[in-house]
């Protein structure tokens, strides 16, 4: 079963010629075919294209070539640009539009030789908490398919734990690849915005949006963190900072490491499971040798209302180009102006047109001041909150959300309490800092939990060190879900 | 009562640059619709621009040419406004930090110099172009994401003509520079008028009316001569204006209404998070500051004074600057600075242009015009001689003093041999002696010109004369 093994395992066992990537490659689709017509992680993927990706790998293998992720199967966002692929965002709005380009993470991943398949569910535009918001039908939990998956990267999540795929690449703009990963059980790696190239990645909130894997263990994070990370002349926003070995980071050892622990954080409406699962976390982590302190993030009750400006307004702009002019699926009108109505009336979901209305009004002649420009102020704000505390600690720790996974149409009709599922990892993204969600256990009700850990921009080793570490210390993120 | 005009110019204008703002698509007019386009410059999903480093550069030199302060941190800003000629449905610009900011052009207007000041000179991004079809409309978006320049004025031009000539001068300063090669038929430059009246003494502006998109500077100058007079005919009729923005109708010589204040745009201007802000250090700065020309004014003023050169000579020189270029080396060391302009004017200029060449393809060496003026000052061989001598010159390259030795075009002054010449004529031409003996100077011309031709040209025509007169006489 091919399919159920991490990166590492499946890279040892092609090296040493016990499987093929064509082996692995069809593993997933056979499970694929068997289990995602229940849960809805994959909007399309090409198995012709995928197999003749992984004889493409054999062949190399073969010939004597060797690279990260020779023949390993990735599944990939459906906002991320894979030539020739079809790029929907979820959204009814594009069409029938296929990438003419790779984004630079897809190129980053063929030339660590990935097999790169599959387009997986998001909430549209990856906007949303749970993937109710495709335009494709919801994703549903590998753990419970009458509870959401989390989003935005829900497809990207449920892939990886349903072990439909070896790892996935999501995209995190509050949470979203952190998020799903915690209420589906698996990794979830937000990078230092910067670190890793966004050009091809259809923006959301440019200003947030990083590209990151999700995993089956920490150390495929590890790996998958450093085939797409690093320098691109093609983004501006992208950060030239040399990119460590990340694997070399994994040394299982966290003492002295300082953690830190949110004051602002011990907020009503935490699950009591997820608090004592992550009370456990920090406890194990400091019985191996990491030292854990109490800190305060004093701007953290503004991160939520601050994001949702500035990630709304942007997205305003970001998403005026979908009109039907160029690409996607135009509704006729009789002028140009009747025609972008119409196009965007019809192609748009709920929640999106909710965000443009939002973000359009906060940037309107005589709001700015009030609402964006103040936000970005408190966003400098909530950025030196986090610079100060890393003055003191190494880690910042706490749940990656404050409940597990809720059912599918529970929130649906109150996107305030949807709003609110992102409390904890909102501020990373708004503060341009790297996270981290891992598998910390399980409710009584057999949902996964998951503990997250912030560390400071380019601290993405530190971070995998805990990470790995606490997972070398525990077996949660063995555990598989029973797909009936 | 009097009233005044006060008018202030938004001029947009092509940065001359290989590749596109954002992306690495041609900056090219005039290809195929729709074949200089990439993923970047046509709005796909995923894409952000990276900024054209030749576009800065060029956008901090038309600051420096416009006497414009570069500040070490300009940012970049979104223009919302949906069009189809608008990729993203957002424009690229610089809202509140520009690349450059407070300078001044000074051009010739009437007898005098005038002085405009520069608000801003900005850098953004051009649109694509739509045309209309029967049934449809179409865009073409090989012009979207050209560099533009969008050079502001403060409200400091007092009517038509000193609009008129501000943008001339502006246009040559740009193509001087090298910025731009300012083409209005191709749509290189794009203009934007300002206009108000206010009774003279009154220091409050009237309101203010935008005539959008003009593309030709007699157009600007007959729209604001139209808007001038309609708006003071609409005060002293008792009526009143209000802000608004015009269009002009440029065969019908009107301007029309297109929208007032109240359905005007709400851009919601933000920055825009996929650039970084432009901080340029001043090390670039300076380096950039090393490639700024001579301003054409300068230039012109400069020639008349260092060079004695009449007005005339200074404007050809200016306005081509190779040229000029030329001359100045050319004339280095020469005696007669205003022969070899003439020389360069007259003939180099004229024979460049019959074969469609240009200075830089000259053969003879640059010192050559200047030999050839002290070959016919100092009497050695007669202007004649030294227009056959130039022909040579510029055919074969080789120095006039090596052609005048090698085809023996020496003037010829020694009186014996010259006399012999003079006896044939007289002889040759009786008719012509005996006009000049009955007091007809003209025929001594003729006699002359018989020595000249039987010399072939080599003969001096100032000795000739007086042995002409001292044998007739």
């Amino acid at each position: 079963m091919p399919h159920t093994l991490t990166i590492s395992q499946l890279t040892d066992k092609l090296a040493q010629g016990e499987l093929s990537s064509r082996e692995a490659t069809q593993s997933c689709l056979d499970r694929i075919d068997a289990v995602d017509g229940q849960l809805n992680a994959f909007l399309s993927h090409d198995p012709e294209d995928a197999l003749t990706q992984a004889d493409a790998a054999d062949a190399a293998r073969a010939a004597g070539k060797s690279r990260p992720l020779l023949g390993v199967p990735i599944a990939m966002k459906d906002v991320i640009a894979v030539n020739g692929h079809p790029l929907n965002c979820a959204s009814k709005i594009l069409g029938d539009f296929n990438s003419p380009y790779d984004a630079t993470v897809t190129e980053k991943l063929r030339e660590a030789g990935a097999v790169v398949f599959g387009r997986v569910n998001m909430d549209e535009f990856a906007m949303g908490s749970s993937t109710e918001n495709s335009a494709f039908g919801p994703a549903r939990n590998p753990w419970d398919s009458d509870c959401i998956p989390g989003g935005s990267s829900g497809g990207s999540a449920v892939a990886v734990a349903a072990d439909e795929c070896l790892a996935s690449l999501g995209s995190d703009t509050g949470g979203s690849i952190r998020q799903p990963a915690a209420l589906c059980g698996c990794v979830g790696l937000k990078p230092t915005y910067g670190r890793v190239s966004r050009y091809g990645l259809v923006a959301f909130a440019s200003s947030l949006d990083q590209v990151g894997p999700l995993t089956k263990d920490v150390r495929d994070a590890a790996t998958m963190l450093g085939v797409i990370a690093g320098e691109d002349k093609r983004d501006s926003t992208n950060v030239p900072e040399p990119v460590p070995d990340y694997i070399a980071a994994l040394t299982g050892d966290v003492k002295g490491l300082k953690i830190g622990l949110p004051k602002e954080y011990q907020v009503d409406g935490i699950d009591p499971e997820v608090k004592s699962a992550t009370e456990a976390a920090v406890a194990e982590l400091e019985k191996h040798g990491a030292e854990v302190k109490e800190i305060s993030l004093p701007h953290t009750q503004y991160a939520i209302a601050t994001y949702y400006i500035i990630a709304t307004a942007e997205a305003s702009a970001n998403l005026a180009r979908f009109e039907g002019v160029r690409y996607g699926a135009r509704v006729d009108g009789a002028s140009p102006e009747k025609m972008n109505r119409a196009t965007r009336g019809a192609g748009f979901g709920e929640e999106v047109k909710r965000r443009i209305i939002l973000g359009t009004y906060v940037l309107s002649s005589g709001y700015y001041d009030a609402y964006y420009l103040r936000a970005q102020k408190v966003r400098t704000l909530i950025r030196q909150d986090f610079l100060n505390a890393f003055k003191e600690v190494d880690l910042i720790a706490s749940p990656t959300t404050p409940t597990p996974a809720f059912k599918i149409g529970e929130k649906v009709d109150d996107p305030l309490q949807m709003y609110l599922s992102d409390i904890f990892t909102i501020s990373c993204n708004l503060a341009g800092l790297c996270g981290i969600s891992i598998p910390c256990g399980f409710s009584v009700s057999g949902l996964p939990l998951g503990l997250q850990l912030l560390g400071k921009p380019f601290g993405e080793p530190d971070l995998l060190r805990a990470a790995h570490a606490y997972e070398q210390a525990t077996d949660w993120h063995t555990k598989r879900p029973e797909i009936s | 009562m009097t009233y005044e005009a006060v008018i202030g110019l938004e001029t947009h204008v092509q940065l001359r640059t290989r590749t596109k703002m954002w992306c690495g698509c041609a900056n090219e007019y005039g290809a195929e619709a729709n074949t200089n386009v990439c993923p970047v410059c046509i709005g796909l999903p995923g894409v952000l621009p990276v900024p054209n480093a030749e576009a800065l550069r060029k956008t901090a030199l038309t600051g420096m040419l416009l006497n414009c302060d570069v500040p070490s941190y300009a940012k970049w800003d979104r223009k919302n406004y949906f069009y189809p000629d608008n990729p993203k449905n957002y424009q690229l610009t610089q809202l509140d930090f520009p690349s450059t900011i407070e300078g001044f052009v000074e051009f010739e207007f009437g007898e005098g110099i005038e002085r405009v000041r520069i608000n801003r000179a900005h850098l953004e991004e051009d649109v694509g172009k739509s045309t209309h079809f029967s049934d449809y409309s179409g865009v073409d978006f090989n012009r979207a994401g050209v560099p533009l320049l969008e050079i502001v004025t403060e409200p400091d031009l007092t009517g038509p003509d000193m609009a008129y000539d501000y943008l001339n001068a502006l246009k040559a300063i740009l193509e001087n520079g090298g910025v731009s090669d300012c083409d209005m038929e191709k749509g290189q430059v794009r203009c934007d008028v300002n206009i108000s009246v206010r009774p003279v003494g009154q220091t409050d502006l009237g309101e203010k009316i935008e005539i959008k998109n003009m593309n030709s500077f007699s157009g600007v100058r007959r729209a604001a001569a139209y808007e001038i007079e309609r708006q003071i005919g609409v005060l002293r009729e008792g009526g009143t204006l209000v802000q608004e923005t015009r269009r002009w109708d440029d065969v019908v010589g009107i301007t029309e209404n297109m929208r007032t204040k109240e359905d005007a745009h709400d851009y919601r201007y933000f920055p825009d998070p996929d650039l970084m802000p432009h901080t340029p250090s001043e090390g670039w700065i300076a380096e950039v500051r090393a490639s700024v020309k001579e301003l054409p004014l300068a230039r012109k003023q400069r020639l008349i004074a260092d060079f004695k050169l009449p007005s005339s000579d200074a404007v050809v020189f200016v306005g081509d600057a190779a040229l000029g270029d030329y001359f100045e080396v050319a004339t280095k060391g020469a005696k007669n600075p205003k022969a070899v302009a003439n020389w360069v004017i007259n003939n180099l200029q004229a024979k460049l242009s019959e074969i469609g060449s240009t200075v830089a393809d000259v053969k003879f060496e640059t010192s050559a015009i200047g030999e050839l003026v002290g070959l016919v000052e100092g009497g050695k061989i007669s202007s004649k001689i030294a227009q056959d001598v130039f022909a040579e010159m510029f055919e074969s390259g080789k120095s006039p003093a090596t052609i005048v030795e090698e085809k023996g075009l020496s003037q010829v002054c020694d009186t014996s041999e010259l006399m012999v010449f003079c006896n044939e004529a007289i002889e040759a031409n009786s008719v012509s002696v005996e006009d000049f003996r009955n007091g007809k100077e003209a025929a001594l011309n003729f006699l002359k010109g018989q020595v000249m031709k039987a010399s072939r040209g080599k003969a001096n025509p100032k000795i000739v004369g007086e042995l002409l007169k001292e044998i007739l006489g």
